[in-house]
């Protein structure tokens, strides 16, 4: 058998045959998940339109409240409280509900989330779960409620674009610069229908390979995995038949050097508009948001809280911190982290999406400047079309936070 | 006749449909008619008509996986998108819905504000000069899924999805 992609194995295992790159399979999904937003809608398609009274199965149907988590509005408060009587009434086991986080870092942190699976989210970074080698996808409404009916989706396996890194990280570079890095090189459309997969990143955290899974689908991919190899992976429970396999078949391979990488920075108002820190010139901001499923996580606030340590938010500047989940909010005030971050002058959200969507909890007014620790800078994305928003690691964000202007974190470091 | 909407590349589902429009933050869904393109050309809900075109750049509809950015279209009835590339989830929505996409770069060959003609089962564009542009036949299982009106009516006429052998 030839060798295969990590996509193509798992696309085999689950179609049941050998499949390669360009074969349409209908598969068996392993877990699904739908988000508050688009749940009224799921929930409509699957009963009104499919004419289905249940659920595929109530343990691999999982819902989190996290994209307007707590409700910001009567309109999304009653869209929640229908939420929760209706996965009451489908007795579905797994609901995450607001302050909980955001979906895909819980059902990594819950272990529902596993090497080898096939996992569908109502939610576009979906490509998440892919840092713990499973083939996580987003759907839109109908697909998911197709899949939330029967547990089944079709697709044609993607043909897979290789990002191999090199070396380590120096100071104030991480996970983010390298996953800019990539998407300056691919662009927005370079893995469009196709899969990334990341290697020479065995020494990262899942944490850090979540934070380049969830970006590949800024690079229009379907999928984003790194090989559940090295020491974060030790603990995970891996088929064996999943495995990087020589000689595998790559549409297109990239190189990047982690010894040379300078912080990278996303500018207004495409992801992979992105340069060098040092070629950005002197940006002002008034807002520094952390959080989201890219980086808004316990490790993500430990790296800006080395750097906030003991100092202030520059005058003027406003800090927003918005954990990706309860665990790592949790982990972070029993170590002092969340302490580090206040005392500094930083704020603390409710553990979700946060203002990633424009939707509350620090959306920005026209003309401000917000350098973002998220994973879009699309015109309006945060709120006014009139913002501007910049993409970079926590390091950069912590470090800008304290000048006040986008800085080098080796500059305050 | 069909106006033709003209758009460049990487035009994302925050530009279709901005997620503060969801219609899970609207008092009434009805009212996502009226947001298509609502910041990105404040224009086009209020004057696009039923059967008029988009044409677009490559990556057309990347970024969220929102549904409703494609709804929002179909809600006021254009009559096909067509593009160099598009993003996955958008075309599959699309499909879902049953929106006619076609992958072809019409960008320099027709202007925004042209009128032009689409005939759908030929897959052709006539403009108002009479120059007919043939568009690039979609995959067998496409055109099903159209005929069927979406998704939905495909799986429940048919039992399984589209590519799947017959159970």
């Amino acid at each position: 058998m030839a060798a295969q992609t990590l996509s193509e194995q798992i696309l085999s295992h689950a179609a049941g045959q050998v499949v390669k790159a360009g074969d349409v399979v209908t598969v068996q999904v392993d877990l699904a998940m739908m988000h508050d937003s688009l749940s009224p809608s799921i929930i409509k398609v699957l009963h009104q339109e499919l004419g289905a009274e249940k659920v595929w199965d109530r343990d691999r149907v999982t819902v989190v409240i996290d994209h307007v988590a707590p409700a910001a509005s009567v309109q999304t408060a009653e869209h929640q409280a229908r939420l929760r009587r209706w996965v009451a009434e489908q007795g579905i086991t797994h609901l995450f509900d607001v302050g909980r986080g955001i979906s895909h870092q819980v059902l990594v942190e819950e272990g529902l989330a596993q090497p080898g699976m096939i996992i569908v989210g109502s939610d576009s970074h979906s490509t998440a779960y892919g840092c713990v080698g499973a083939f996580g996808t987003g759907m839109g409404t109908t697909d998911v409620a197709l899949v939330v009916a029967t547990g089944r989706t079709w697709m044609r396996v993607p043909e897979t674009v290789l990002v191999r890194a090199s070396g380590r990280f120096r100071p104030g570079v991480s996970a983010k610069d390298l996953a800019l890095r990539a998407a300056r090189i691919l662009r927005a459309e370079g893995a469009t229908y196709a899969a990334v997969e990341w290697h020479g990143v065995d020494f990262l955290s899942i944490g850090d390979r979540m934070t380049l899974a969830t970006l590949s689908i800024e690079v229009g991919a379907k999928a984003g995995l790194v090989p559940p190899t090295g020491a974060a992976a030790h603990l995970m429970r891996i088929p064996a038949w999943l495995g990087v396999q020589p000689g595998a078949s790559y549409m297109w391979e990239i190189d990047i050097d982690l010894d040379q990488l300078e912080p990278q920075i996303s500018m207004p108002n495409f992801v992979d508009n992105v340069v060098d820190i040092r070629d950005v010139g002197q940006v002002a901001v008034n807002v520094v948001y952390l959080g989201t499923c890219t980086n808004g996580r316990y490790e993500d606030m430990i790296a800006a809280a080395r750097i906030l340590n003991g100092r202030k938010l520059a005058p003027g500047v406003r800090m927003i911190v918005v954990p990706a989940s309860s665990e790592g909010l949790q982990q972070a005030a029993s170590d002092g982290t969340l302490t580090t971050l206040l005392a500094a002058g930083a704020t603390i959200g409710t553990p979700g999406c946060g203002a990633c969507i424009g939707r509350h909890m620090g959306v920005l007014a026209p003309n401000e400047v917000c350098l973002f620790t998220g994973n879009r800078n699309f015109r309006g994305r945060m709120g006014s079309p009139d913002a501007q928003i910049y993409l970079a690691s926590p390091e950069v964000a912590a470090a800008t936070a304290l000048t006040g202007y986008i800085t080098h974190p080796q500059e305050v470091m | 006749m069909a106006r033709v909407w003209l758009f460049g590349k990487d035009v994302n589902t925050d530009q279709i449909v901005p997620g503060r429009y969801a219609p899970y933050m609207l008092k009434n869904e009805d009212d996502l008619r009226k947001y298509p393109f609502v910041e990105a050309r404040p224009e086009f809900a209020s004057t696009v008509q039923p059967g008029d075109i988009l044409i677009a750049g490559r990556n057309f509809g990347c970024g969220s996986s929102r549904e409703y950015a494609p709804l929002a279209l179909k809600m006021v009835a254009i009559g096909a998108v067509v593009a160099p590339l598009f993003a996955r989830i958008f075309f599959r929505n699309a499909l879902n819905l049953g929106i006619p996409c076609f992958t072809a770069d019409l960008t320099d060959v027709l202007h925004d504000g042209q009128e032009v003609e689409l005939l759908l089962d030929e897959g052709i564009i006539v403009t108002a000069e009479g120059q007919r542009i043939e568009l690039p036949p979609p995959p067998g299982f496409m055109r099903e899924v159209w005929a069927s009106g979406g998704i939905v009516p495909f799986y429940r006429t048919y039992g399984r999805f589209p590519g799947e052998a017959p159970a």
